[in-house]
């Protein structure tokens, strides 16, 4: 093997973080392109339809699963550590704040990015390594337009609707193990929520974090397709490009939003 | 038909995500539509309202009766005072009842509880509650307690 040598590495150092700001740059011209670009189609409505179909009605069945595990998982626990204090009556509201603020945009931006941003990376990917997109610009229809941004769209629409669904199916999971199950009053379950919910405070703030989990995850899972090698390898090194970062764009993000929503105390 | 079914799908998902978020809006976080119910206001002052909070509810014989809509210090008593919007329904409360801030359960929230007094005049938009009683501080209590231990064994 040959020895690389220390200017060599620092060259190829400098390299990759050029090459990461290009990408960067890259795919904002490429949502920019996508969002702002000339030519409209005329059946526009019909493409997002089809789209919020694959992207959002499909991914429904995984989200309610989840979200009433995860709602019912939250009472358990909590009644646990609340039964300490004597304050089990709480649960309710230790369960609408716990989805609302974190684990509904969060979660639902997660198993979004596993479950429709992947299948997005490679439905685009594939289509470039058999010259569908390149097809279609030959004969005067431009990719962005019919094929990327009704998939955007979509997944921008879809995002909010699922966290909203998740949320209330969580809260609802929840009440069936504190009620049904541990015995905790059910009108001291929801009274006790709704003093502490506010609406501004909880209800809109999560909705602002997943609109932004919405935007970058879909943003990240079109352009890693659309950007990807068209080889089977590149395809499924995209994919998991796409899981991977979308993850950890989500996390790293919501830390961020979550600083500014609720950190001036 | 196949794009009709689709269609249809699109369009119930869309319906359930609105209907989920207009869930979570009034059911959960108990956001009223009638905002613009009658009420009036009320006027507390108390030497200390330690943890008591805006929205925080007024009861009286444990009815929610209205809620807490500020709270600031007044600059001339040194003391705090809270504004009240109590419902219009409840407009026979007599001018000398007592307010006092209560404790829901060992650690729960701090609520205004009132208890209805004897005169004949009744409080009206704006009006005082005079005779308040302030929130309990498990610290003043403690250290009173502490005191009194010492004192007996003193004169023991």
């Amino acid at each position: 093997m040959r020895k690389i040598s220390i200017l060599e590495r620092i060259r190829l150092l400098g390299r990759s973080g050029i090459d990461v700001i290009a990408a960067l740059g890259k795919s904002t011209i490429f949502l920019l392109r996508v969002l702002f670009g000339r030519g409209g189609l005329g059946n526009s409505g019909e493409l997002l339809v089809k789209q919020l179909y694959s992207v959002g009605v499909l991914s429904l069945v995984i989200i309610v699963v989840s979200g009433i595990f995860i709602g019912m998982v939250l009472a358990l626990q909590g009644y646990n550590i609340l039964k300490d204090y004597g304050s089990e009556q709480a649960v309710g509201q230790m369960v609408a704040l716990t989805l609302l603020r974190e684990l509904g945009p969060v979660v639902t931006a997660l198993l979004f990015a596993g479950r429709a941003g992947s299948a997005l990376t490679a439905e685009i990917g594939n289509m470039k390594s058999t010259e569908q997109l390149s097809s279609l610009s030959m004969i005067g229809v431009d990719p962005l337009k019919y094929i990327i941004a009704p998939r955007l769209w979509a997944g921008f629409i879809s995002l909010p609707l699922l966290t909203g669904i998740f949320c209330v199916v969580g809260i609802w999971g929840g009440a069936v193990v504190a009620i049904d199950w541990l015995g905790i009053y059910e009108g001291s379950y929801w009274s006790n929520m709704q003093n502490s919910v506010s609406f501004h405070e909880d209800v809109l703030n999560g909705l602002i974090k997943s609109l932004v989990f919405a935007w970058v995850v879909t943003w990240i899972a079109v352009f890693q397709g659309y950007d990807c090698e068209p080889t089977s390898e590149g395809i499924s090194r995209a994919t998991t490009r796409t899981v991977v970062y979308a993850s950890l764009a989500v996390l790293g993000l919501d830390f961020i939003l979550t600083a500014l929503m609720f950190g001036d105390y | 038909m196949r794009i009709r079914t689709l269609e249809i799908g699109v369009g119930l998902f869309l319906l359930a995500g609105v209907l989920a978020l207009l869930l979570l809006a009034l059911r959960v976080s108990g956001l009223t539509v009638d905002a613009s119910k009658d009420t009036y206001k009320l006027y507390a002052h108390f030497d200390n309202i330690a943890g008591l909070t805006v929205r925080a509810k007024v009861t009286m014989a444990g009815v929610t009766i209205g809620k807490v809509t500020a709270i600031d210090l007044d600059r001339d008593t040194y003391t705090g005072r809270v504004t009240m919007e109590i419902d219009s329904s409840v407009n026979n409360l007599p001018s000398d009842s007592t307010a006092s801030i209560l404790t829901a359960g060992l650690l729960g929230e701090k609520y205004i509880g009132i208890s209805v007094g004897g005169e004949d005049e009744v409080l009206k938009d704006g009006s005082t509650i005079h005779d308040t009683q302030s929130a309990l501080v498990l610290e003043d209590l403690i250290g009173k307690f502490l005191m009194n231990s010492v004192n007996n064994k003193e004169s023991n």
